[in-house]
């Protein structure tokens, strides 16, 4: 009759024993065997708890536990090693067609809108521009009489507004967001401002609605030299660094001395095709340096501060660069089209 | 504005290619949107030699003509007396375009087929005989082009001029710009006329009773014309840029009007009650018909000319027809004014009226050019209608147009354009184009511009025509000297694009829609008549009925573009925009905005493929997204409720939920109804989803705190019990929850199932819970204890049984 204390000695004995021989095993063969001698239907753990029922009553449960244990952590021991040298024992010959497709997750993609949208304000952000938006539908008031567009001045004709009251229009270009902004904020001012504008207009190269971003640099001695910089880097980074590019002047209320800009045709590099009308340029970006009257309007000292500011048309940004010909593809979301981008 | 070289070079010697010239003006802000040769339209206008003549069978006074036009032989049939064998004459081919306007076409004239037409000088717009078919030099090639074989070459220039130069709006404007480009000078035409007396004040009278709106009044009177065509060098000139001739007067008043840009109106004075002028405000109520014979309703504000009696124009815009030039006119009363540019403007807004007076009107005419421009005029009456000038001038001026002064300082000048030109050279650019400056101190010019740059008005325009004549390209490039810094975080705009690219990492592909709508899209998607987003934002002018008013929804719009791709053929779609909708809430204030975030998938899940079945989209497809974004987003307490009846009336009765986050409601997502798939012409089942992200994005914390990795080991549990089978799983879930030991770690859905072997009307749904304790290593007992009590509070509460 075994007391607890030679039963427990025993169990100790044998898991001893049992991580020796499983540390010299050194091929699967004798750890399979070792598992057989121990754990098999004859062997010394499944030995020893057969006979836990001869124990006496009071110490059956803790060492049949014990027992359990060690038979439990023996199993894992074994399978744990046998396993190490199973991975080395992979055959050479086994195969699987590695060409049918996998199980793929499609990625989606981007409106090309919004990827040129994020390029131009990735640019300017990395010139410190914050981003700033600004309500689709507008009062007259921003749209136009704080851009210095009185009521009835002909510049009015050079937008065609959508009317939703008398004083209310669909904005027309992103240019009211400047004046949200500078009524908020003191300069200096830093802003870029995308977003999608309004004009009845419907052919090949208008749509009713299309997006603009408009950037605005408010400070002390900003100058139309640095009208033409910002604009070079600017032209430099979302085209090519050998994009040439004129200015050329021109007319837009808010702005003065203002200008168009244009780049060398990107389609014929110059020479002259149907997307230039063969002039060699494509008119891109209207620009200039804000109009005192702007300023005036929203309370900046006109003597302290100047300002540069210029706009242009997203979807004629994405048609050059992609090479689309038609605007209203942008609108159509043929699924064909938008996953191109 | 259309110029043509031919009468350019009345003024100025233009030596530069026309290329190169049209290059020139658009790089001094007169963008040339379009050079050609204007004799272009005789492209299809050949020399043909005529072999033979017969005449024509069923009709007396016309030929068969039959003319080599090299290669080929074509029958014509002619009726001018001249035509005869071997002569040299135009054959305009069927295509051609006359002078006119009026197209060749091949046709059968009483029988017999004509292959073309046989021109003469006048239909060609060479000349002004009519009388006869034209006949060509003898040495001509046959077959040749006309335009070539004549060598007819004159350039136009199609000029898009800003609004802020209507000094550009005339031939002489141009001519200056030219003058200034090539640094020659300009030639003006003598507008000097010298009176003796003053007769004219005898015979007539202007009394101007609005000051304000028309501040100059000029008139001059004519006896005796002769009303006739023109000669052929003034009908060259106004067909040499598109105007089409009329009669010496009109074609005079015209030309005067593209020449130096001041419109002139000529009124048969014999018609004028009174023998005189009066001018204006119109009464309401009143009507007038102009020229074009259009009765017209004029409102109170509208500037008339008016004779003793009547109104016999409107001032600035169109004469009107009961003082019109004809034939039998005799006495000629020419006006010649400057309008109030506001005034005219209305009022051609309101007639819905633009001429090319109003155009040049409400831009702004020089006013020192009124008598100038009737001189010249007068003249040409004299000359070529035969006239007798009526000694005197009527020049009501009563509010003289002040001259500006304005002070441009070198400093400001260079501070804004980032050059460094000295005060000599700044003057020397005004001077050149005819500004009048004197120098007031080292840094100062006194500028007066010239009366016909009505846009200067201003320091700052002085600064951009110095620019300009300074040339942009010549302007250094700078940069700005501003501080170094990064963009501020704008959340909604991050946020934006962080959507977005969550949206694209689970396959959906962005679209932009209109954010205009027909006003049926309400009634297509089935939205009840309480639903605030009936209150549409209309468009008083819009393009087409399906674009009548504001989107209150993004899905018409997806809808839409699942339709049209799925009749492309393409029905597994996933898609999304981002973008704003309009509700309309008061119409005197700005309609509101709310930005949207709209999803929408359908067709199958995963195409058939070698390792999948095919399978279709269903709720949780969709809802899965709405939990990925939320994940995405850091938040991962959203709540889906079923709706509330009529409240989503385009989601399928059953199958869609509000979502919350907290007791704050953020969007819903569910299976479009079917009637309103079907009144979209959609097939298949569609399920969208949608976000305020107005209500969204200010939940979403941008902060993030790290929190410690558990220490110890979890224990997982599962449980499986039967419940009623309309027992949402979100409750069971939640009673676990509220059970609130914090032991408890996570729950997770195993398994719902319902049928064989489950009763019907009860559901056995499985749960995992992990257990875990942040202070030490959990003991199998206790876990054991609280999985227990959990099971029989869910058993109770649910009144739910465990499986057999």
């Amino acid at each position: 009759m075994k007391n607890k204390t030679s039963a427990e000695k025993e169990l100790e004995l044998i898991e001893q024993k049992a991580l020796n021989a499983l540390k010299t095993a050194s091929d699967a063969k004798s750890i399979s065997d070792l598992s057989i001698r121990y754990l098999g239907r004859k062997g010394i753990v499944t030995q020893f708890l057969r006979n836990i029922s001869k124990l006496p009553a009071e110490i059956k449960p803790e060492i049949g536990k014990k027992a359990n244990k060690l038979k439990k952590n023996l199993k894992v021991k074994f399978e744990n090693a046998l396993s190490k040298f199973e991975t080395k024992a992979v055959k050479k010959n086994e195969w699987i067609d590695v060409s049918l497709p996998g199980r793929i997750t499609f990625a989606g993609s981007l409106h090309p809108i919004t990827q040129i949208t994020q390029q131009i304000c990735d640019i300017f952000a990395r010139l410190g521009f914050d981003i700033a938006e600004g309500p689709e539908i507008e009062t007259d008031y921003y749209n136009f009489e704080a851009l210095n567009i009185p009521k009835n001045h002909p510049a009015r004709d050079m937008q065609d507004t959508f009317y939703i009251a008398d004083n209310i229009v669909l904005r027309t270009h992103t240019s009211p967001i400047q004046v949200r902004i500078m009524e908020k904020q003191s300069p200096p001012v830093r802003i870029i401002a995308p977003g999608k504008v309004y004009r009845c207009d419907s052919d090949l190269t208008h749509t009713p609605m299309f997006h603009q971003a408009e950037a605005l640099l408010v400070d002390e001695n900003i100058s139309f030299g640095d009208l033409k910089g910002i604009l070079t880097t600017f032209i430099h980074q979302i085209f090519d660094e050998l994009t040439d590019l004129r200015f050329r002047p021109s007319f837009f209320p808010f702005t003065e001395p203002s200008a168009e800009v244009d780049i060398r045709c990107v389609i014929c590099k110059g020479k002259g095709c149907r997307v230039c009308s063969h002039t060699g340029w494509l008119e891109i970006i209207g620009a200039g340096m804000v109009h005192p009257a702007v300023f005036e309007n929203v309370g900046y000292d006109t003597t302290r501060y100047t300002g540069l500011a210029f706009g242009m048309g997203i979807e004629r940004i994405a048609m050059l660069k992609y090479g689309i010909d038609d605007i209203r593809k942008f609108f159509e979301n043929d699924l064909r089209f938008l996953r191109q981008f | 504005m259309k110029v043509s070289l031919s009468w350019l070079k009345h003024y100025i010697p233009v030596e530069m290619e026309a290329d190169r010239l049209a290059e020139s003006l658009t790089m001094a802000g007169l963008e040339v949107e379009n050079v050609y040769n204007r004799y272009n339209y005789l492209s299809k206008v050949v020399v043909g030699r005529i072999i033979d003549t017969v005449p024509h069978p069923n009709a007396d006074r016309l030929l068969l003509c039959n003319v080599d036009i090299d290669k080929k032989v074509v029958p014509v049939v002619c009726g001018a007396s001249n035509v005869q064998k071997n002569l040299l004459v135009p054959v305009a081919l069927p295509g051609a375009q006359l002078i006119d306007g009026s197209l060749v076409e091949k046709g059968s004239i009483r029988g017999k087929l004509s292959e073309g037409m046989l021109c003469s000088e006048a239909e060609l717009g060479l000349g002004t005989d009519k009388s006869g078919i034209m006949i060509l030099d003898k040495k001509l090639a046959i077959g040749e082009n006309l335009e070539k074989a004549l060598k007819l070459s004159d350039m136009v220039f199609d000029i898009d001029l800003t609004p802020n130069r209507p000094d550009c709006l005339s031939i002489i404007g141009i001519a200056r710009e030219i003058s200034t480009i090539q640094k020659t000078s300009i030639k003006y035409p003598d507008f000097s006329l010298s009176d003796r007396c003053n007769k004219i004040s005898d015979l007539t009278s202007v009394t101007i009773e609005a000051p304000d709106l028309c501040p100059r009044y000029a008139s001059r009177l004519l006896f005796d014309i002769t009303v006739a065509p023109s000669p052929f060098w003034l009908q060259d000139r106004l067909m040499s840029i598109g105007l089409r001739p009329v009669n010496n007067i009109v074609d005079i008043t015209n030309f005067v009007l593209m020449e130096t840009g001041q419109p002139l109106h000529a009124f048969d004075f014999d018609c004028l009650a009174d023998s005189r002028i009066v001018v204006k405000v119109s009464k309401e109520g009143e009507s007038f018909t102009t020229l074009d014979g259009c009765e017209r309703q004029l409102n109170s504000d509208i500037l008339m000319i008016c004779d003793g009696e009547k109104p016999v124009a409107v001032a600035g815009i169109m004469g009107g027809v009961n003082s019109e030039i004809n034939e039998l006119t005799s006495r000629i009363f020419i006006e010649s004014a400057y309008f109030n540019p506001v005034s005219i403007r209305k009022a051609a807004k309101k007639l819905g009226l633009n001429t090319e007076a109003s155009h040049r009107f409400e831009r702004g005419v020089n006013p020192d050019l009124t008598v100038a421009a009737l001189n010249r005029a007068a003249k040409l009456m004299v000359e070529i209608g035969k006239g007798r000038l009526v000694e005197g001038v009527i020049d009501k001026y009563p509010k003289p147009v002040k001259k500006k002064r304005i002070i441009l300082s070198t400093v400001e000048t260079n501070r804004l354009l980032g050059t460094s030109l000295d005060q000599n050279k700044i003057a020397e650019l005004l001077i050149s184009i005819e500004f009048n400056v004197e120098i007031n101190d080292d840094d100062q010019l006194i500028v007066i511009p010239p009366s016909f740059r009505v846009d200067i008005e201003r320091t700052v325009d002085l600064m951009e025509e110095v620019a300009r004549l300074s040339g942009y390209d010549n302007i250094p490039v700078t940069f700005p000297m501003i501080p170094a810094k990064t963009r501020q975080p704008a959340k909604q705009i991050d946020l934006k694009n962080r959507i977005k690219s969550l949206l694209v990492g689970f396959g959906f592909t962005e679209s932009i829609n209109y954010s205009f709508i027909g006003s049926r899209c309400c009634d297509q998607l089935g939205l009840s008549s309480q639903d605030q987003r009936r209150n549409l934002v209309d468009i008083i002018n819009p393009l087409t009925e399906d674009q009548a008013a504001m989107r209150p929804s993004l899905i018409p719009g997806l809808l839409q573009t699942t339709q049209r791709n799925i009749s492309r053929q393409i029905k597994n779609l996933k898609l999304f925009e981002i973008g704003k909708i309009f509700i309309n809430k008061n119409s005197d204030k700005l309609p509101e905005e709310i930005e949207m975030l709209a999803v929408l998938w359908t067709g199958e899940r995963f195409s058939p493929n070698w390792h999948t079945k095919k399978v279709d989209i269903d709720f949780y497809d969709i809802k899965g997204i709405a939990e990925g974004i939320l994940k995405g987003l850091d938040i991962n307490e959203a709540e889906f409720r079923s709706f509330i009846p009529d409240t989503q009336n385009h989601i399928r009765p059953g199958y869609g939920a509000d979502i919350f986050v907290g007791n704050q409601y953020i969007g819903i997502v569910g299976e479009v109804h079917p009637q309103s798939l079907s009144s979209f012409n959609i097939n298949q089942k569609a399920f969208i989803l949608e976000f305020d992200l107005n209500l969204l994005i200010p939940l979403v914390s941008t902060i993030k705190h790290s929190k410690p990795i558990p220490k110890f080991p979890a224990i997982d549990r599962d449980i499986t019990i039967i419940i009623d089978d309309r027992i949402e799983s979100r409750k069971v879930l939640e009673s676990v929850k509220n059970f609130n030991n914090e032991l408890i770690e996570n729950l997770h859905l195993l398994d719902v199932y319902e049928g064989d072997p489950i009763k019907s009307g009860k559901k056995s749904i499985s749960f995992r819970i992990t257990y875990r304790s942040s202070l030490k290593t959990l003991q199998d007992n206790t876990v054991t204890q609280v999985h227990k009590n959990i099971t029989e509070i869910l058993l109770k509460e649910f009144d739910a049984t465990l499986p057999a």
